[in-house]
């Protein structure tokens, strides 16, 4: 895919290899480009959203090596060497995660835009913590913002996911 | 986006200093950047080149060396908080760190990066301060220390020199009998208030060591509360604490701001120091 910006004739290049949703991509990238356009703009996965743009929020939650991270606020070559997961690379041949499908069920989401940061983020934290208590999920989720649902639901739809994932495991 | 910048790798703590004295200014020391890239994305500061510290090495640990405990300042507050080393030794440290921002800014962000970006609103500073930790600070061939006390001038400012890269965090382990707690206190993203204290108990309260931060332009150690409790009984303390608590408020430099008026701060000041006190007791 042919870079679109500018060129700048003194720019320093780093070359970037890394894993995008299982597959690999090597890239380069300037020192200066955030990790949320690289994604968004030349990546086009616009999932993860530009909100508060101070890492506050969690609409740009991204995984790097199954870890959350403000891509807003990730410099882009810091991705070098590891795995980074976006929500367009949550679902596999077509079929939903557990928490995609606990989110439609439980009426997890309204207008969306907090969901693919909140989805991602609630998978980390079931990585990490496969039977969170309430306070826990509230700890670890308190980075993500929402303005329509007033948190009951999501609450509902991780641990809806979360019983369901521990009994597939 | 950000502004165009070049990035430098050092791999020795050396290398770094070098870069820091050759380029002054015009360069700043990067690590997790969670704090150096908002301060770059809304335009409050600007440099040509980031020295991307990340590769330097032994900077990322917990460890305990003749009564004290080592921590690197690459240490991610995700570390620390699961360090099981800082646990055992420091649980207050650990219940801080666990509390830092939001689990992304834990993700990334380093405890020295923390307390080097000196930004009033953060935790660390004040329990450090309290605790009687020494920051160990670097340059090209020679190295200093220097206590948490001193390390925290104003808002934005501490000790460091232009080319001196904070290394190693040292804390006292405490002993047997020391008792230390920290509370914060804030509606808005960052912390409005944040009250540590530490002391020894043996039938009464001695070694008070009191720090407010959040509330001031830096966190600072207040030595009128301390004097307030020093060497009375615990009972006797804890009817003192509230007098404790205004005169740590006061001594606070609390400033007007979003996160609250100056009184209220104060008042806060004095609530924390009470709780914190009766935490630390049971």
């Amino acid at each position: 895919m042919a870079k679109a910006m500018t060129k700048h004739s003194d720019a320093q290049s780093i070359p970037v290899s890394f894993t995008l949703n299982g597959r690999l991509q090597e890239i380069e990238v300037e020192p200066h480009e955030l990790l949320l356009d690289l994604v968004r703009d030349q990546l086009g996965l616009t999932g993860a959203k530009r909100s508060c743009d101070v890492e506050v929020c969690g609409a740009c939650t991204l995984l790097v090596d199954g870890r959350p991270v403000s891509a807003c606020t990730t410099l882009a070559f810091e991705v070098r060497g590891r795995s980074v997961l976006t929500i367009e690379g949550l679902a596999q041949d077509g079929k939903l995660h557990p928490l995609q499908e606990a989110f439609i069920e439980y009426g997890g989401f309204q207008c969306g835009f907090c969901t693919p940061g909140m989805i991602l983020a609630a998978k980390a934290l079931l990585d990490e913590t496969p039977n969170p208590s309430e306070a826990e999920l509230k700890h670890f989720m308190h980075g993500n913002i929402c303005r329509c649902t007033g948190y009951k639901k999501i609450i509902e739809s991780i641990m809806a996911a979360a019983k369901k994932m521990r009994a597939k495991a | 986006m950000l502004r165009r910048f070049r990035l430098e790798e050092p791999e020795s703590v050396a290398e770094a200093a070098e870069l820091l004295g050759r380029f002054g200014e015009s360069a700043k020391v990067y690590a997790g950047g969670t704090e150096l890239l908002l301060a770059m994305k809304e335009g409050l500061v600007q440099y040509e080149r980031l020295i991307n510290v990340k590769k330097l090495t032994g900077l990322s640990d917990v460890t305990t060396a003749d009564g004290t405990l080592v921590i690197g300042a690459l240490c991610t507050h995700h570390q620390l908080e699961n360090s099981p080393v800082l646990r055992d030794k420091l649980p207050a440290l650990t219940k801080l760190e666990q509390n830092v921002a939001n689990v992304r800014v834990r993700q990334v962000g380093t405890i020295g990066g923390n307390i080097c970006f000196a930004e009033p609103h953060a935790d660390p500073g004040t329990l450090l301060i309290a605790l009687g930790a020494t920051m160990i600070a670097e340059q090209s061939s020679s190295k200093r220390e220097i206590t948490a006390e001193d390390f925290f001038v104003d808002a934005y400012e501490t000790a460091l020199q232009a080319d001196e890269v904070l290394t190693k965090i040292q804390v006292p382990i405490p002993a047997p009998n020391a008792r230390s707690a920290y509370l914060k206190f804030g509606y808005l993203e960052r912390p409005s208030v944040g009250v540590a204290v530490a002391f020894n108990l043996n039938g009464g309260v001695s070694g008070v060591r009191i720090a407010v931060g959040c509330a001031g332009p830096a966190p600072r150690r207040v030595a009128e509360a301390e004097a307030l409790l020093e060497g009375k009984s615990k009972d006797e303390a804890l009817r003192h604490v509230a007098e404790a608590g205004a005169a740590a408020g006061r001594a606070a430099q609390a400033i007007s701001d979003l996160h609250g008026s100056q009184e209220y701060k104060e008042h806060i000041v004095g609530v924390l120091l009470k709780r914190a006190f009766q935490s630390a007791l049971s």
